[in-house]
């Protein structure tokens, strides 16, 4: 009985020759054994004595060519045998491979796509790591991964990763064989251990992170994961070690994702609970240095609401708007105007003190957009649950929080401009700015027009009630 | 804003781009890294390096520029109204993160959206200028794909076309009225115009190309879009009619369909509940009906029982069952157009059959050869030892069909 011993598992150069010289020697497929140099078969000897190589050559489709290229490097021991059947039947029956019903036909495709799938899932899950390498000059990179195929498949596999990666330096191990490119040539080395691979890199902290937060918890699909990933690979995949968990709290996070109440309608009396809510809102960095959130005042059901920039020292230590210089300065005029300060709603656009500590003092600092437009929820929440039938903003500050664009006071103040809801909004000056006026009649002149504007607002809302 | 690390930013960006579900890297023109500077390939085909819990394939770092909005669109997480968490990458801090990322084979490429901060154009020239920096300085030649503002300027559009593989721009609901409810600032002609704008550029480029093939690539794997489904009152004939005018009018590659996902913080508008996954599955499988196995647009109507698709059963069963007048199909003999309407035979076991039986008669152990299965088949076909005459009169089909589709595990349905 012929032997043919091939010299590897993935020897597809020396299938073709010894199965050619048997198809031209017309020795019968079923009475050949096929062993690979070095395995178990390989022990049992015979007499491998092939036809002479004189017979005639003859061709074959180039899909079986390809096909069998890739069947050689199955795990499966009878591969050899069963291309050598069809390379046999071909010469008869020359359209054979288009009959992938049939049944040598159909094994063979099958153990074609069980490669074709090995070979599919190294390029997906190999995990390249970065290696130290103190021979290199400072900045090369040097990378290199730990994989474990199914069937004999690094050779045939080894031409897509240095087509991807023909600038890097990088080997992959595994258990059969290990391959390296060095940006020129490659070359194969006998297999390796895991522990021969690097066993971390900094950047993977990083890819949990990404793997974690793109999981839509909403949609847990454990089996259409696993079916495209089973769990022989996960051990491998640094990502991996967060699966469980990230199962496990998925039902929780969505009921927490729907139980969270909506807020586009705030119902009569949330204003008390977005109190609550704001009272530890960290949507930008001023909260840090701040003492505490200074959120609006002032009835559930007012008409009116006037809108500041922000608080200060004295406002952010007592955590309640419009307290100190300004605050008494608004007073004085509200006063004027005939307009009382409890019967409406007083807030700021910005809710956290912005400053710069100078010593022992903290100098107040202009909030910038990022931080207007980061606290513009609470402004729009708070109109929400209060509905006031006129809104002023005092200063420029609050008018961009309300109207989303940089305004011109002198230009818009003393006549309504529409909101979205239907209400009015009104703007005009700051208190601040009438501190800050150091002649004195000019000042006066200033705080006349303020109660002017006030006085105005006052009639509207008495109109529009 | 505080100032957060690349990975902060990242937590958040990925986090604000996890409602979208399309996540493709194929169908580009092949390219290699050999001879080049930089790294990365293509070659057809896309890979998933990973999968998510939520069954998705993870391919490319999909990741928001910024989660920033001046759009206020109901059903968006990002929209200016919401109170997420806000962050925003440099046009350098995506670059590195893609480059590490794929140095290490954890990606095909990138994915880039992002919210609308300051205007359509300043937004879209960021996208443009991560693609660019990519492309140019560090000669990545991986996978780009960048979801592009509809307002922004044209030419800007033209720019990303010449450095990303694929260009998408999201039609966000399946109809015009539904649009309008649900993202009042988003404009449903400027979005089709956006997208005829696209469609005109790659056949222009397509034919520049034909004659010199030195012509710039132009978005070589083409354009898609995105629906959500079930935030709207649209049913799935609405939903199927959308999204086959859409592949008409703008020789779309893909319509992605995304069931509409709970978003915390939810628009009052909106829907609590969610729409069954296995919605979004079935509407997947009657476009694939539409696009492979030629079924018209009032074909796949016709499967939907007062507009929905059935859920127990895929479309092509249900269209099979409510045409039982035309079966069992005769393996041996049935035209191509024919056997693709078979429940159960998919197009790769069609054109097998049609190569196999040019050689010899099939029987239904053959068939089972080349399908996932005969079960569900033998109803329908006729093969050389097999004709289903009592099966195929049976009025309760269905409920044993039900039992041949492989169930899936749903969670939330």
């Amino acid at each position: 009985m012929p032997t043919v011993t091939l010299a590897a598992p993935d020897d597809f150069d020396g299938w073709r020759d010894a199965a050619r010289a048997l198809v031209a020697g017309s020795v019968p497929p079923s009475q050949v054994t096929w062993t690979v140099a070095g395995e178990a078969g390989d022990l049992l000897g015979g007499d491998s004595a092939l036809p002479p190589a004189t017979a005639p050559s003859f061709s074959v489709p180039k899909a079986f060519i390809d096909m069998a290229r890739r069947v050689v490097c199955n795990a499966e021991p009878e591969r050899f045998a069963l291309l050598h059947a069809a390379l046999a039947q071909l010469r008869t029956r020359p359209k054979l491979l288009e009959d992938t019903a049939d049944r040598l036909v159909n094994r063979l495709y099958l153990l074609d796509k069980g490669v074709r799938r090995d070979v599919h899932k190294m390029r997906a899950f190999v995990r390249f790591r970065e290696v130290e390498d103190p021979g290199l000059p400072y900045g090369d990179e040097r990378f290199a991964a730990w994989f474990e195929p199914e069937h004999h498949i690094v050779r045939l596999n080894a031409g897509f990763f240095v087509r991807r990666f023909a600038q890097m330096r990088w080997s992959i191990l595994t258990p059969e064989q290990c391959v390296h490119w060095d940006t020129q040539e490659l070359s194969f080395t006998p297999g390796a251990v895991k522990a021969d691979a690097p066993d971390g890199d900094p950047i993977e902290a990083t890819w949990k992170t990404y793997y974690a937060h793109i999981f839509n918890p909403a949609r847990l699909k454990v089996n259409a994961m696993t079916k495209e990933m089973p769990k022989k690979y996960w051990k491998n995949l640094p990502e991996a070690s967060l699966i469980p968990d990230l199962i496990a709290g998925a039902a929780e996070r969505t009921r927490g994702m729907i139980a969270t109440p909506s807020r586009d309608a705030a119902p009569a009396g949330a204003i008390a609970e977005l109190r609550a809510e704001a009272a530890v809102c960290t949507r930008c960095a001023l909260y840090g240095p701040a003492t505490q959130t200074v959120f609006g005042e002032g009835p559930a059901d007012a008409r009116l609401m006037f809108v500041g920039e922000q608080p200060g020292d004295q406002e952010d230590l007592a955590g309640r708007p419009f307290i100190g210089p300004a605050g008494q300065v608004f007073d004085r005029a509200l006063a004027a105007a005939g307009i009382e300060r409890s019967s409406t709603y007083v807030t700021n656009a910005v809710k956290h003190f912005k400053f710069e500590p100078r010593g022992k003092r903290r100098i107040h600092a202009k909030p910038g957009t990022a931080e207007i437009d980061a606290c513009r929820w609470w402004v729009d929440n708070e109109r929400l649950a209060i509905k006031p039938a006129v809104t002023v903003a005092l200063g420029a500050t609050a008018a961009r929080s309300l109207t989303g664009k940089t305004v011109t006071i002198s230009k818009e103040r003393g006549r309504p401009l529409p909101l979205p809801d239907g209400s009015e909004l009104w703007i005009t000056v700051h208190p601040s700015f009438l501190l800050r006026i150091e002649d004195r009649t000019q000042a006066e002149a200033e705080f006349e027009r303020f109660v002017a504007d006030l006085q105005a607002i006052r009639e509207r809302v008495a109109a529009l009630a | 804003m505080a100032h957060l690390d690349t990975r902060a930013k990242l937590a958040i960006l990925a986090d604000a781009a996890k409602y979208d579900a399309s996540c493709a890297s194929s169908g580009t023109a092949k390219r290699n890294s050999v001879g080049g500077k930089g790294l990365g390939s293509t070659e057809g085909s896309g890979i998933c390096h990973s999968y998510a819990p939520d069954g998705r394939c993870i391919s490319l770092l999909k990741i928001l520029l910024t989660n920033s909005c001046i759009f206020d669109c109901h059903y968006c997480i990002n929209r200016r109204s919401s109170n997420v968490r806000r962050a925003k990458f440099t046009v350098d801090e995506v670059v590195r993160l893609t480059l590490s990322f794929y140095k290490r084979n954890y990606i095909e490429g990138l994915f880039l959206s992002s919210g609308i901060i300051g205007s359509s154009n300043y937004t879209m020239e960021a996208m443009v200028r991560v693609a660019r920096t990519l492309r140019l300085d560090h000669d990545f030649r991986g996978y780009i794909h960048l979801k592009s503002i509809p307002d922004a300027d044209p030419a800007l559009l033209d720019q990303a076309a010449l450095y990303a593989d694929r260009l998408s721009i999201n039609v966000e609901l399946p109809t015009v009225e539904g649009l309008g409810k649900l993202a009042p600032e988003k404009d449903a002609v400027r979005i089709r115009t956006a997208m005829s704008g696209l469609k005109a550029g790659i056949a222009e480029n397509k034919e520049a190309r034909a004659k010199y093939r030195s012509a710039p690539k132009f978005a070589p794997a083409g354009q898609s879009t995105q629906m959500i489904v079930g935030a709207d009152a649209a049913d799935d004939s609405a939903v199927v009619a959308s999204a086959s005018s859409l592949y008409g009018k703008f020789g779309l590659r893909r319509v992605y369909y995304s069931a509409f996902s709970p978003i915390p913080d939810a628009s009052a508008v909106l829907p609590l509940v969610q729409p069954p996954l296995m919605r979004e599955h079935r509407l997947y499988q009657a476009d694939w009906l539409m696009r492979f196995y030629g079924f018209g647009v009032a074909e796949v109507q016709g499967a939907t029982d007062d507009g929905m698709l059935p859920l127990d059963i895929d479309p092509k069963t249900a269209w099979a069952l409510k045409h039982r007048e035309q079966f069992p199909m005769d393996v041996n003999l049935a035209p191509r157009e024919h056997l693709l309407r078979v429940p159960g035979l998919g197009v790769k076991a069609v054109n097998a059959v049609l190569r196999a039986r040019r050689q010899r008669r099939l029987s239904l152990a053959d068939i089972g050869r080349l399908t996932r299965g005969i079960e569900k088949l033998r109803p329908f076909l006729i093969a050389s030892d097999w004709r289903p005459v009592a099966l195929a009169e049976r009025d309760d089909l269905r409920p044993r069909l039900v039992k041949a589709e492989r169930s899936q595990l749903e969670l939330f349905g």
